[in-house]
């Protein structure tokens, strides 16, 4: 396997009206180049799937979309990305409000060494989104029990988060994103710390988010892929090989990497 | 596969009996290890401990004293001048002079020698405290000479060459135990007094005050300035070939030997800055030097040791880096830090080589106040005992030893403790 030249992706990865739209986008570890030319565009209300073999650049990417790459000395991005039509890697633009309107949920489930409650009023809190304690409360009832959470931690809010389960971290982190009210979530790997029923669980509330958010999942379960989103794009050494609708891409792939890989021949 | 008649477990069997072997003598090794640490620990503790232990008894006289006014012109009216100025010494010497009746001149010095010369000085006390007892017969326990001390501590009853005690003066001490009325009690002194040229009058109280001192301003200085230096290298300071250097040679100054921290504060804040020499101030500033390397070397690897997936977690919500910083990192690096700390002043606490050099090796008899008041400090007043003459010194210099010790294990049982009671598990 190796980098195809002049590759251009395959099917649909331009649309109209995209909430997100990556264009011409490279990413470099110092010398080393991670990430070919991507142009993506990601619709507002959709769950798009990052797909691919390990190493193929899904996470870089979905990590350049609230640069988070930013923390990492030697990562560098070219092209543009464009939220609303306003391009984020803009010098002019802070990261600061970007993060807060593109929220981050990560493959460990990594709440904060603190209270639940105090884990999901963090981020309100910094933003000056609450004005009284009865605000930020039900800040964190609401975004609880977005995230089904609710029922499960409501008598012991002020018990550590780290002391749940690991699927219940998991959601405790989603809540997390959803109580600064962002407009989309980029989710890396989300259940490939969780066992199946917590897999389900997580994938449901992703479908039931999807009415209100624009979200972006990378994951390595191609049935996930198939179950949660709409569209589905297929990474591969760094270059996006293929776009389209998820149905389109697990029944009849266009490019025969997509198809060799969603028919396991490799990965 | 050189013997191939045997199957490869027959061979794994084969070379158990030597691998077994290799494991015993090694674990034999450890233990021998072990072994003679904690062998030399005990002779260590034993050698100071028998010669320390009895530093914190002291002889004392108990008699009966009558504070003549006549004699020392005085009143309970009198102003505080006048009775700090009355002969107390005279008025002792008169005292046992016509209890003992000794003969002659040579006798009577004798006889007085046995008295420390701290004696008066609580009569003294005794007065000022109270001018009401001018005229009345008080019992009070004076202060025996350091040779009396060792001889009822040690010498007593056994067959000594080199008594540095005359036959008639042990007459008249035989005579005082019999009677019950010489006897050891609890050191106070030691605890209550600075340092003296008379043994039975020294006391570590100006070196604990000194160290104490020494120690708050080495703290105040070197804990903030450590752990803002270290979270500014590993948080925000771009990795580049500056902060490199910078970094190689704060691992460099951890292992300056400490002298050369004396000569540096020597010529610097003494010589250019003017600060005064032999202080806490100056001691503080140039212990500050030694132990901020210790500090930002443990405070940083304390901030290494968070787990990257916080900081993700807070920079994904949109939290500035220094909202990470100072609400996720610190919080969680602080048990770290603390302890980093709390071994540096422990190192602080023992060390004595770059306070020579900036004077605090000087005899300074009174209590200092503040930081600016010269002083010693425990270290130094050990190493200034070790080198006195007097016997009794001695076993001073193992209980100040004693003290010390004892101050270093409660510091490193703390950041222990700290460790294990703030630690957190993510």
């Amino acid at each position: 396997m190796s980098i195809i030249e002049n590759h251009k992706t395959v099917g649909k990865p331009l649309i109209e009206g995209a909430k997100l739209s990556a264009n011409d986008v490279c990413v470099f570890y110092g010398e080393k180049q991670a990430i070919y030319n991507v142009s993506l565009d990601i619709r507002q209300n959709e769950v798009i799937a990052l797909i691919g073999p390990s190493g193929c650049g899904k996470s870089t990417f979905l990590r350049c979309l609230n640069r988070m790459n930013d923390t990492i000395d030697i990562c560098n991005v070219t092209g543009e990305i464009l939220l609303d039509g306003d391009n984020i890697y803009d010098p002019k633009v802070d990261v600061v409000p970007l993060r807060a309107t593109v929220g981050m949920v990560f493959q460990k489930p990594n709440p904060f060494p603190k209270s639940i409650y105090d884990n999901i009023a963090y981020g309100p809190r910094i933003h000056g989104l609450a004005t009284s304690r009865v605000d930020l409360d039900e800040i964190v009832e609401k975004s609880l029990q977005r995230a089904g959470l609710w029922n499960e931690v409501k008598d012991r809010l002020h018990a550590p988060g780290t002391g749940l389960s690991g699927g219940q971290q998991q959601r405790l982190c989603i809540a997390r994103t959803i109580a600064v009210d962002p407009e989309v979530i980029l989710m890396d790997e989300p259940c490939s710390a969780l066992d199946p029923i917590a897999t389900a669980k997580i994938e449901e509330l992703i479908d039931e988010l999807r009415e209100n958010y624009t979200i972006a999942i990378v994951t390595h379960s191609m049935q996930q892929a198939a179950r949660v989103s709409q569209r589905t794009a297929y990474f591969h050494l760094g270059q996006l090989i293929e776009v389209n609708s998820t149905d389109k891409v697990f029944t009849t792939p266009e490019h025969q990497l997509t198809e060799a890989y969603i028919t396991g021949r490799f990965g | 596969m050189t013997d191939s008649t045997m199957t490869t477990r027959q061979k794994v069997e084969a070379s158990m009996k030597r691998r077994r072997a290799a494991e015993t003598r090694f674990r034999m090794y450890g233990m021998a290890s072990v072994l003679f640490g904690v062998l030399c620990l005990v002779v260590l503790f034993g050698d100071i401990f028998g010669k320390g232990a009895s530093a914190f008894r002291q002889t004392v006289l108990t008699t009966e004293i009558t504070l003549d006014a006549e004699y020392l012109d005085i009143t309970p009216a009198s102003d505080k001048r006048a009775l700090m100025n009355a002969n107390y010494e005279g008025l002792i010497k008169q005292h046992f002079k016509t209890e003992m009746k000794p003969s002659g001149r040579k006798e009577r010095r004798q006889l007085y020698s046995l008295i420390s010369a701290g004696a008066g000085w609580q009569l003294q006390e005794e007065v000022l405290n109270d001018p009401s007892l001018i005229g009345n017969t008080i019992s009070i326990e004076l202060l025996m000479d350091d040779d009396v001390d060792q001889w009822l501590k040690h010498e007593r009853g056994e067959e000594t060459s080199n008594n540095r005690l005359s036959e008639k003066q042990l007459e008249w001490l035989e005579t005082w135990v019999d009677s019950g009325a010489l006897h050891t009690r609890f050191n106070r002194t030691f605890f209550a007094n600075g340092d003296s040229r008379e043994p039975e009058l020294a006391g570590i109280r100006g070196a604990m005050t000194g160290t104490f001192l020494t120690l708050l301003v080495t703290f105040l200085l070197s804990f903030p300035i450590g752990v803002a230096a270290a979270i500014y290298l590993e948080e925000f300071a771009p990795k580049n070939r500056l902060t490199e250097i910078v970094e190689i040679n704060i691992n460099n100054l951890a292992a300056v030997p400490s002298i050369t921290f004396g000569l540096l504060g020597l010529a610097i804040f003494i010589n250019i800055f003017g600060v005064s020499r032999s202080t806490p101030l100056v001691g503080g500033l140039v212990l500050t030097l030694m132990t901020l390397p210790t500090i930002i070397i443990s405070g940083r690897a304390a901030i290494k040791a968070v787990p990257p997936s916080i900081r993700e977690a807070a920079l994904g919500l949109g939290a500035s880096k220094m909202q990470t910083v100072f609400h996720h990192v610190l919080p969680l690096a602080l048990p770290g830090m603390l302890t980093g700390t709390i071994i540096g002043m422990a190192q602080a606490l023992g060390e004595t080589a770059p306070l020579l050099m900036i004077g605090m090796i000087a005899f300074v008899v009174d209590v200092p106040s503040f930081i600016g008041d010269p002083s010693t400090v425990l270290p130094v007043q050990i190493f200034l005992w070790s080198d006195s003459p007097e016997r009794a010194f001695t076993e001073r210099t193992s209980g100040a030893i004693m003290v010390l010790l004892g101050f270093l294990i409660i510091m490193n049982t703390a950041a222990v403790m700290l460790r294990r009671r703030l630690e957190r598990r993510w």
